[in-house]
């Protein structure tokens, strides 16, 4: 890549004055997609571009933008963000099916963002920053606000370079009604510096990507070292998008996959920006006796990583490699099953959790969150953030932690009580979790009667409670040693590792869906009607009795007509008038 | 907006042709013939469920053929008051079609959607067309337009006599409306106003306008129901209502440079077609309809200043590189943090909670159980008690 650059640098300033020279080192970009088959057939895409740029953008005044996004960065700048992660996400990752995911997200739009200590009203500087947001991804999320804003005391440390972590700083919510489709992808395409034209971006087409199971597009912005020694401060913009196909069901039965049949394109070239394009396949053999997968093209090169403990293979496709495009003019990768894939294959992902509403009536409920560790013999703490809002009174005194029969009494807990309207309920708990055990976690709550305002227009749907996060150090089988960010691919590199022990997952369970007692709406159009009328002809035949007057009226001789009526009628022999 | 570009420099290029054989001055005079420097449109659709797939497919058109004509999406305001494109229920997520047998996806694939939702409200309506939103508002949520700005409405949804119904729970009645347009007069924010609406007894959300440059059309008379297209079988829900369909097919025949006028709009649908008797009302307006081009207001035609002077960019850029201010260095290494420190999550010490006096009815509660103490036991009997 260096070398790349640097002639590339030599070519420029050869090539006559007139031609900018440019200063290379100063952002970078690189690119890259993740396709793993998961165990049960489907295939798991992730892409990630990746913009390092190497500038402080809190201090000093920065005008030129180049990859980096000018919206973004000016929103970093003004704002004093120190991390910004957002994410859209429309269906669920079925961890115990599909195993441990890279990086996960709730369902509907979550938004997580540390401040700078410099900044003094935090809340303001979250609202506004909501706002921006909205504007930009044309998402609703400037309905964020206190009612479903927590500030987590526990989870979410800081993904990025972070020299104190006061939590009076982090701002967490999450909008799961929020709807993912081709509005909120058009902008978060806008942000990648080739656009959708020209790289690994030509893929992302939005009838595919979001006949998907799961489609999860995200933001992520945090400071990181800018070399080994991590005197100096880069910003880093990621932009992930992981979708989750079924190729049984769109793939007319068959289970081979390609890049064509996923996406209905394939790929022509690298972004001419980027200094890395690469295509990464997972080939792992599953049982150690033989392989399960066939991929063609052949691949550049083969890459072997040690990804959540364990120790997995990859088919490398360099997309800047000259010998690519030689016999081609596109790639189009596919994978053959050798042999049939059977239950044995599915391995049980360590940690993966359960969660669900149950009781009846519209009164009260109680939730349940079921919590499995998988592990033979390692025992290792959880903590489980949940955020309840506050139409749901918790009652604290039934929460419930029973493992294996026993209680498991937990070693932290931070409870935040709703207030009306307010805020919502936060719940937080350092739980241990022993080896091979199921944790049951249950809380009652009781639904509140909302005023007739604050329904939505279509009520009868329900409300949701978001998804609950569990974040856990998950111990390894294998050793994992430290990674060098730049040489390894970006997909190892999502959370900074601590030691090689243990690696850090951050799982998600379901949202819920809760009805509350909904009032008739039609009520107050029926209660004006009947009031109305029943005031109008109460008072209104009591206003005539009291003001009519009554006078006889003489009786008129009548006019010519009623003489000459008179006249037939006495011929006919009728009474006259 | 990239089509608008050639299409003004072929009408300057006809100009500058013709004005060799006519004045100069006539041609000036029809250049600069509608008033107008920029365009807008704020597009709604105020139905909610599946079932009303067609209201948002209606505004899904027109979005189309206003950006194929050249207004950008910095300058459209679109307002979706629900998701028929990712709903569950479409047979093909991410789209949403106009016509059976799936010809045309009018969703595309580059659309910007600025209201959607529960956000599609009466109030928000309003304060876009006022211009009175908070600040906070970012900036592709609000019309920014000025006293030189053609703005195209487009409403569609479910309506009755005089009101049109918002996501099922609450409604705009035509007074409101015309209340607001003549708040948007009285601020100066439109030159010329087209107001287009597609719903049941649309002439009555029209009748009540009083404020000058607008011109209005609807889809049926007081009375009289709209009707949708067809439905398409594979979708299961009729797909466009059908005064927009046979106005989606006149627009796709407009082209930037067309001169096709607004007495051809209001020759679209006619009762053989469209069952109903769509309606239009011009003596507000100024001009003659007959002058008045579809692109005033559904495209948006850039007037082009072509000057000859040359202008010199800076040519030393890398200057500019070396008078960048370098990047301070810390003096010592900063870290990533600790992801799961257990240790100090369990030994954190819960913040203080500020004390605050008790007020209101705790505050009473205890009076009155102090007051009702001291009548039964009175003062003299406080030294035996202390």
């Amino acid at each position: 890549g260096g070398m790349l650059a640097a002639a590339v640098l030599l070519l420029l300033v050869a090539a006559g004055p007139g031609l900018v020279p440019v200063r290379a080192g100063r952002d970078a970009l690189r690119e890259e997609l993740l396709l793993s088959p998961l165990p049960d057939g489907d295939v798991a895409a992730t892409f990630q571009f990746r913009t390092r740029w190497d500038a402080d953008l809190q201090r000093g005044a920065v005008s030129h933008y180049r990859l980096f996004p000018k919206a973004l960065g000016r929103l970093v700048a003004a704002l004093g963000v120190r991390e910004l992660h957002l994410a859209l996400t429309q269906g669920f990752w079925r961890t115990r099916v599909w195993g441990q995911p890279p990086l996960q997200a709730p369902a509907g739009a979550e938004l997580w963002v540390w401040f700078q200590p410099t900044v003094t009203d935090v809340d303001k500087a979250w609202e506004e920053l909501s706002n921006i947001l909205s504007g930009i991804f044309c998402a609703s999320l400037n309905f964020i606000d206190s009612t479903n804003t927590v500030t987590p005391t526990a989870s979410f440390k800081p993904l990025g370079l972070a020299n104190g972590t006061d939590h009076h700083l982090l701002r967490y919510a999450v909008l799961p009604r929020e709807v993912v489709c081709t509005e909120n992808l058009t902008p978060w395409k806008k942000l990648l510096p080739c656009g959708s034209k020209a790289g690994l971006a030509v893929l992302l087409k939005a009838e595919r990507l979001f006949h998907s199971s799961y489609h999860s597009q995200a933001v992520h912005i945090r400071p990181i070292c800018r070399d080994a020694s991590c005197l100096a401060v880069s910003w880093e913009l990621r932009q992930t998008l992981t979708v989750v196909f079924d190729t049984f069901s769109s793939g007319q039965g068959k289970k081979d996959w390609s890049l064509f049949k996923m996406f209905s394109r394939t790929l022509t070239d690298a972004c001419p920006l980027a200094s890395q394009s690469k295509v990464y396949v997972d080939i792992s053999p599953k049982n150690k006796e033989k392989e399960l997968l066939e991929v063609t093209p052949p691949p550049t090169s083969v890459h072997e990583a040690i990804v959540q403990g364990d120790k997995r293979t990859y088919a490398v496709y360099d997309l800047l490699s000259p010998s690519l495009f030689n016999t081609s003019r596109s790639l189009n990768v596919q994978l053959k099953w050798k042999r049939p894939q059977d239950s044995s294959d599915l391995p049980t992902p360590i940690l993966h959790a359960q969660r669900y509403v149950s009781g009846y009536g519209l009164q009260t409920g109680e939730i349940s969150t079921l919590i499995y560790n998988t592990h033979p013999y390692r025992a290792f703490p959880v903590i489980l953030l949940e955020t309840v809002p506050w139409y749901l009174r918790l009652y604290v005194h039934t929460l419930t932690i029973i493992t294996k029969g026993k209680e498991n009494k937990p070693s932290y807990i931070h409870y935040q009580p709703a207030q009306d309207r307010r805020r919502p309920h936060l719940l937080e708990m350092l739980i241990q979790l022993p080896a091979n055990s199921v944790t049951k976690i249950t809380i009652q709550f009781e639904r509140a009667l909302l005023k007739w305002t604050e329904y939505t227009p279509d009520p009868n749907h329900g409300f949701y409670v978001s998804s609950s996060v569990l974040s856990a150090l998950v111990p390894s089988v294998i050793a994992m040693k430290d990674v060098d960010v730049e040489q390894s691919p970006l997909f190892t590199s999502l959370f900074p590792s601590s030691d090689g022990s243990s690696y850090f997952v951050r799982l998600y369970t379901e949202p819920l869906l809760v009805n509350l007692p909904t009032p008739d709406f039609s009520m107050p159009y029926n209660v004006i009607c009947l009031t109305c009328t029943v005031v109008a002809v109460c008072y209104g035949s009591f206003y005539n009795l009291l003001t009519r007057t009554f006078h006889v009226e003489e009786p008129s001789r009548g006019g010519l007509a009623k003489r000459l009526a008179n006249i037939i009628r006495k011929f006919r022999g009728v009474p006259p008038l | 907006m990239a089509a608008a570009v050639p299409a003004a420099a072929a009408l300057l290029l006809g100009c500058c042709g013709a004005a060799l054989a006519s004045g100069v001055q006539d041609q000036a005079e029809q250049f600069f013939r509608s008033g107008h420097t920029n365009n807008w449109a704020v597009l709604v659709c105020t139905s909610r469920f599946w079932f009303n797939y067609r209201h948002v497919a209606n505004t899904l058109s027109v979005y189309r053929s206003v950006k194929r004509l050249g207004i950008p999406d910095s300058h459209i305001v679109l307002m979706l008051a629900d998701d028929m494109a990712c709903n569950p229920r479409n047979p093909k997520p991410a789209t949403v079609f106009s016509h059976k047998n799936m010809e045309l996806n009018v969703y595309g694939d580059d659309v910007e959607v600025d209201y959607r939702s529960y956000e599609v409200t009466v109030e928000n309506f309003l304060r876009v067309l006022t211009g009175r939103i908070p600040p906070s508002t970012p900036r592709s949520k609000r019309l920014l337009s000025d006293d030189r700005s053609n703005i195209l409405i487009y409403m569609t949804g479910h309506g009755g006599n005089g009101f049109l119904k918002f996501q099922d729970s609450e409604e705009i009645t035509n007074v409101e409306l015309a209340d607001a347009f003549e708040q948007m007069w009285q601020k100066r924010r439109y030159n010329e106003l087209l107001f287009i609406i597609d719903t049941c007894q649309g002439a009555s959300m029209y009748e009540r306008f009083y404020s000058p440059n607008i011109m209005a059309l609807a889809s049926s008379q007081v009375g009289e129901d709209s009707l949708s297209h067809q439905p398409d079988l594979g979708i299961g829900v009729h797909l466009m209502d059908r005064y927009t369909f046979y106005v989606l097919e006149f627009l796709e025949e407009v082209h930037p440079a067309s001169q096709t006028n607004m007495n051809d709009l209001f020759q679209v649908c006619p009762k053989s077609l469209c069952v109903s008797t769509p309606g239009h009302r011009t003596d507000l307006f100024q001009r003659d309809p007959q002058n008045v081009l579809i692109t005033d207001f559904f495209g948006s035609v850039r007037k082009v200043e072509i000057t000859t002077e040359t202008i010199s960019l800076d040519p030393d850029l890398a200057d500019f590189e070396r008078k960048l201010p370098k990047d301070e260095l810390a003096t010592e290494p900063q870290k990533y943090a600790e992801q799961l420190p257990v240790a100090q999550i369990i030994h954190q010490k819960p913040k203080q909670k500020d004390w605050h006096p008790p007020g209101g009815f705790i505050l009473g509660l205890w009076a009155l159980i102090i007051m009702v103490f001291f009548k039964t036991y009175g003062i003299k009997h406080m030294k035996h008690i202390f």
